[in-house]
This record gives C-alpha cells, sequence and structure tokens, in this order.
C-alpha cells in the first residue's frame, strides 16, 4: 500500500469535536460530513483537501468524544494516511475500524512541514518527505490490520470472511 | 515459573470475564455485561449491524439505546435518527430510552444495568462514568459496539493501571470536579492513554457515589480507558432497589502492580478551573476571578446529579443570576428532575433565574439548548471545552465545579464559590 499527497499539518490534541461538530452528527453520509470535516479549526480545510492528501498531527490526534464519525469524515474528505506522533485510544480502533490508515511516526512529524509532499510505503513503515528528501521509519501495518484498510473496513472485511 | 503478582481492579475484572489469567498487556476476548450506545452514535452502530446481516442482538436485556444527545430532536434530521433507534428496540428487544428519560451515563447505572464487578462498552467516550461504581466500563466506536451487540464479546488488551491516591480532606467549597480537573492538570489530556486509573484514600472513601462518578466521567481527558473505584458500603447500598443483579465487587490485591503511584493532599487543592480550549489548561480559581461570563451551565454526565443540584442550590438559594448571564439547567435524568423538585432545588434555581431544560446532555455537545453567541464566555460542568464543542467555535468555555458555575452566574464573572462556605478559606 502507497499513499502520496500533500501535507496538511497541525499540532497536539486535534479533538474529534473539531475534526467533525456534533451539531453535524444529523447525518451518517459519509460525503456530508466530510462538508464540515475540520470546520471549527480550519475553515479552510475542506476547500484545500485533494484526494491522496495526507494528515500529519502532534501527540494525542482524536481525544475526546468516541464518534467514528471522525476518521468517516477524514476519509471522506479524500485523505489518504494520518501520521501523528501518538492517537487517542478510541479514535486508533475507530480508524482502523472504518479503514483509515494512521501510523505513529514522532520523527516523521518533526521533519514535516505544511504543504510538503510525503510518500509512505505502509507496507515496509517508510515514509518518505519528497520536498525535503528526508526518509523516516514506522511500523508497517500488521497483515490483519492491513486486510481490514484495504477491504474498507471491519465490516467489510468481516463480510468478506464470511463469505469466503 | 515466576510467581505472577497480585492484580490490580482492571486485571481482576478482565479475568473473570475473559476465563484467563489476564494482566495488564495481555490481550484477550471478554464477555460484557452491556453494551449502550446513544442518539449520536447508535445510528452507526445499527447500520453495521444491517450491514453485517445481523437481525438479533446477543441478549436483549443487556442492549440498550438512550435519545440524550439531542433529545428532544432540533432538527429532522435526528428525527429521523431517533425513528431508527426506536425501531431498532422494536426489532430486536433492545431497552429504548427515549426523549426525557436523562443522560445514558446516569440511566445505565441508575436502572440497574450495570453492577459492581461488570465489565460493560459505550458507544460514548463517557461510558468511563461506571469506573466510580467498580464497573469497568469504556467507550467504543459504533463498529466496536455493533460488534458487541452482536456477539456479546469483544476484544480487549488489559491496560496497565495509575494508582492515585487522595489524602487529606476536601476543603469548604472545594469538590471532586476540582481533584479531577486538578488531575487533568498535572497529568494532561494523554497522560493516561491506553491506561486505567485507579482511584484510592481517604478522600475517595469520604466521597458520595455521585461525587466519585464525577471524577471517574473525566478520565477519558486524561486518555485513560477507564476510571475505576472499589466498591464499598455505600456504593452498595446505592445499588439497593435498582434491579435484580447481583454486586460481584472487585477489590486490588495488596500486591497489585501499578504503572504509577501518584498522591496528592486534597486539602491543599482549592478549586479549579480549565481554560479555553482544553480540559487540561487548568488553573487555579484565582488566576481567572473575574472573567466576565454571557453563560452557566448546570448539569450533564459529570455533574447533573442531585447533589450538584443541592450545592447549586444552597448557593443561588435567596439570590438572582445576573441579568447579563443566562444560566441553563439540565438535570441527568427524569428521576434525578423529580428528586430536585421534591427537594425544592428546581425552585430554589428557577426561582433565581435558572432556565429548565429537558433531562438530557442539554447544551454540552452544541446541538441544542444553548449554543453561545460569537465571543461569548461560558462557565460549565460539563468535562469538555473543545473549541466548538456548544456549538460556536467562536466561543470560550470554562469548566468547574457546580459550586463555581452558581457563584459565578450571579455576579456575571468567574466567581471563588468558597465565599459561600463557613470554613472556606483561600
Amino acid at each position: 500500500m502507497e499513499f502520496r499527497g500533500t501535507v496538511h499539518k497541525y499540532g497536539r490534541d486535534i479533538d474529534t469535536d473539531v475534526i467533525i461538530p456534533a451539531r453535524y452528527l444529523n447525518t451518517s453520509v459519509p460525503e456530508e460530513l466530510a462538508e464540515h470535516c475540520m470546520e471549527d479549526l480550519d475553515a479552510g480545510f475542506v476547500g484545500k483537501v485533494a484526494a491522496g492528501d495526507i494528515l500529519v498531527a502532534d501527540e494525542n490526534f482524536g481525544c475526546g468524544s468516541s464518534r467514528e464519525h471522525a476518521p468517516i469524515a477524514i476519509k471522506a474528505a479524500g485523505v489518504s494516511v494520518i501520521i501523528a506522533k501518538s492517537f487517542a485510544r478510541i479514535f486508533y480502533r475507530n480508524a482502523i475500524n472504518t479503514g483509515l490508515p494512521i501510523m505513529e511516526a514522532p520523527d516523521a512529524v518533526d521533519g514535516i512541514s505544511d504543504g510538503d509532499k510525503v510518500v509512505v510505503d505502509a507496507d515496509s513503515g517508510t515514509i518518505t518527505n519528497e520536498t525535503t528528501g528526508a526518509t523516516y521509519r514506522a511500523q508497517p501495518f500488521p497483515p490483519f490490520i492491513k486486510d481490514i484498510i484495504e477491504t474498507g473496513g471491519l465490516i467489510e472485511s468481516v463480510k468478506q470472511r464470511v463469505r469466503g | 515459573m515466576i510467581p505472577l503478582s497480585g492484580k490490580t481492579i482492571a486485571e481482576k475484572i478482565f479475568s473473570a470475564h475473559s476465563g484467563t489469567d489476564a494482566h495488564a498487556g495481555d490481550i484477550v476476548v471478554a464477555d460484557v455485561d452491556f453494551v449502550m450506545g446513544q442518539d449520536g452514535t447508535s445510528p452507526l452502530a445499527i447500520r453495521a449491524l444491517e450491514n453485517m446481516g445481523v437481525t438479533e442482538v446477543f441478549d436483549p436485556k443487556k442492549v440498550a439505546v438512550v435519545m440524550d444527545h439531542s433529545s428532544p430532536s432540533p432538527i429532522e434530521g435526528v428525527s429521523a435518527l431517533h425513528t431508527m433507534m426506536r425501531e431498532f428496540g422494536k426489532r430486536t428487544g433492545a431497552k429504548v430510552y427515549d426523549v426525557g428519560e436523562g443522560v445514558c451515563h446516569q440511566l445505565i447505572p441508575e436502572k440497574g444495568h450495570v453492577v459492581p464487578g461488570d465489565l460493560m462498552v459505550g458507544c460514548d467516550s463517557h461510558t468511563c462514568t461506571y469506573g466510580a461504581l467498580n464497573v469497568f466500563s469504556t467507550g467504543v466506536g459504533s463498529t466496536d459496539g455493533a460488534a458487541a451487540m452482536a456477539a456479546g464479546k469483544l476484544w480487549f488488551k488489559v491496560p496497565e493501571s495509575i494508582k492515585v491516591t487522595y489524602t487529606g480532606a476536601l476543603k469548604p467549597g472545594v469538590y471532586s470536579k476540582d481533584l479531577i480537573l486538578h488531575l487533568a492538570g498535572e497529568l494532561g489530556a494523554d497522560g493516561a492513554t491506553y491506561e486505567a486509573l485507579e482511584f484510592h484514600g481517604p478522600v475517595i472513601d469520604d466521597l458520595s457515589v455521585e461525587g466519585r462518578m464525577t471524577i471517574s466521567n473525566m478520565a477519558i481527558e486524561l486518555g485513560a480507558k477507564a476510571g475505576l473505584m472499589k466498591a464499598d458500603a455505600k456504593t452498595l447500598a446505592w445499588f439497593q432497589g435498582r434491579g435484580e443483579k447481583t454486586p460481584n465487587p472487585q477489590d486490588p490485591d495488596a500486591d497489585a502492580v501499578y504503572e504509577r503511584e501518584l498522591t496528592f493532599d486534597a486539602s491543599a487543592i482549592g478549586p479549579q478551573v480549565a481554560k479555553p480550549h482544553a480540559v487540561d489548561n487548568v488553573s487555579p480559581i484565582e488566576e481567572v476571578e473575574g472573567t466576565p461570563i454571557a453563560e452557566g451551565v448546570l448539569g450533564t454526565c459529570t455533574n447533573g446529579r442531585l447533589e450538584d443540584f443541592a450545592i447549586a442550590a444552597s448557593i443561588l438559594k435567596g439570590r438572582r443570576v445576573h441579568p447579563d448571564v443566562r444560566f441553563i439547567v439540565a438535570p441527568a435524568s427524569r428521576q434525578i428532575l423529580l428528586d430536585a423538585i421534591e427537594a425544592g432545588y428546581i425552585q430554589t434555581l428557577v426561582e433565581a433565574g435558572a432556565a429548565l431544560v429537558t433531562p438530557g446532555c442539554g447544551p454540552c455537545v452544541g446541538t441544542h439548548n444553548g449554543v453561545p453567541s460569537n465571543g461569548e464566555n461560558v462557565i460549565s460542568t460539563a468535562n469538555r471545552n473543545f473549541k466548538g464543542r456548544m456549538g460556536n467555535s467562536n466561543s470560550f468555555i470554562y469548566l468547574g465545579s457546580p459550586a463555581t458555575v452558581a457563584a459565578s452566574v450571579i455576579e456575571g464573572k468567574i466567581t471563588d464559590p468558597r465565599k459561600y462556605f463557613e470554613g472556606g478559606e483561600r
């Protein structure tokens, strides 16, 4: 699995209320949620994010509520992968369950700036900053997580396995 | 073979529910005693079940959906989600708590759905509230919630525990809310990520069950998976008459191993306030005193219980809410509303100028019931002050105890509540 895109970089403790405010939870349609993604933190995000782009953030990304709408909104906005120094516990599990790739790579976060072009090879765990030429290492996805992400989430993965 | 050490509360509960000798770091598949979702998260769980082709829940007596976040519905889209939840209840037999019943985190223990020693998951991050009742309860997303509703079990990583002990005694005008805000300031918003907090000491023993729930409720604000306490005589008395389930309290072993042990002297802690826009941005009230406020909120799963109403009513009795302040009051459940009516607290608060809203999450989550205007400051008993949390990203939320909120709405600015208490010196 390889992801390539422009980086949108944010700070620490990015909470699920700014990722998708509760006032928009009156829908669970991914595309409708995506229209309001990051709205309270960066009103310009939806206008500038392109398919395949990469979110980079400091510690504790996704803290706060358990709303699975948060990874759904980020994914539907076009983000291909999130690289952070660390993730909040519930978000971590929700991201994988909804098929949104996430990686913990503190060195990469420090070495990547907003607007950089980055390539992520999730199979080897290599993160390359094409803007600076620097490369970083992260844990590659274990096979079962790779399978969940490739099939689009836990539900799809279970359905495919049941179908055999 | 090296003898294994004693167990924490978390390790005890996971051992009992997984049929293994569970220790921190182990991954176990455990039976859950209850699964819950609210109106923000249940619709995704219900859709996930449909997607999996699952038409029944593992045990209708062990599943509930609660309409509390946007209740009564403020908008057509939510009305449709509420309908979906009601139909799910009819179809599967799962318990439905409809508009007016209250906040999920009050209802699940209040109605006896969980008892000490239980393991439960809820599709809401503040599910950790029942840790105060010796229940290992934790928040999960809707997909995990759906899996638990279908199978009655889920995989967990048994967390390490941080032991937090409070010595001394709370000074007049200082409450359990101040202790947990103080701890959030000490440990930070990710200070306990992936871990369980375990609370001990004479100060915890002295707290009411309600006061303890305030502490466990906010464990997630430190990133914790749970905020656990022992069940004592008070806990067991609280469960009397609440249902047919038999409590099975799990005490930690004397030689339990903790990742860290922290001790705080509660006598040295005064009222605390979390400032915008982070729960760990905490300072003693002296540093923010005088900050003007346009709105006060009493309620939520953190501080919407009878004791919180008693505290606020004791301060507001015979006084008036400042004319430039809206004071919104939301009991955590219908039963609490009834009890507060009977005790005269509602009369006192409404006479003082409070606007009473339906038992539920009220304005905390920003869906309705008191969205602040641009540039306004709010003082709230809630658990989160994230940017935009109350529905307007151009407003500023401060968090404090019910006493701090009551004192502040009288003066129209953040006010130290200790002046209303004999011996509440600074």
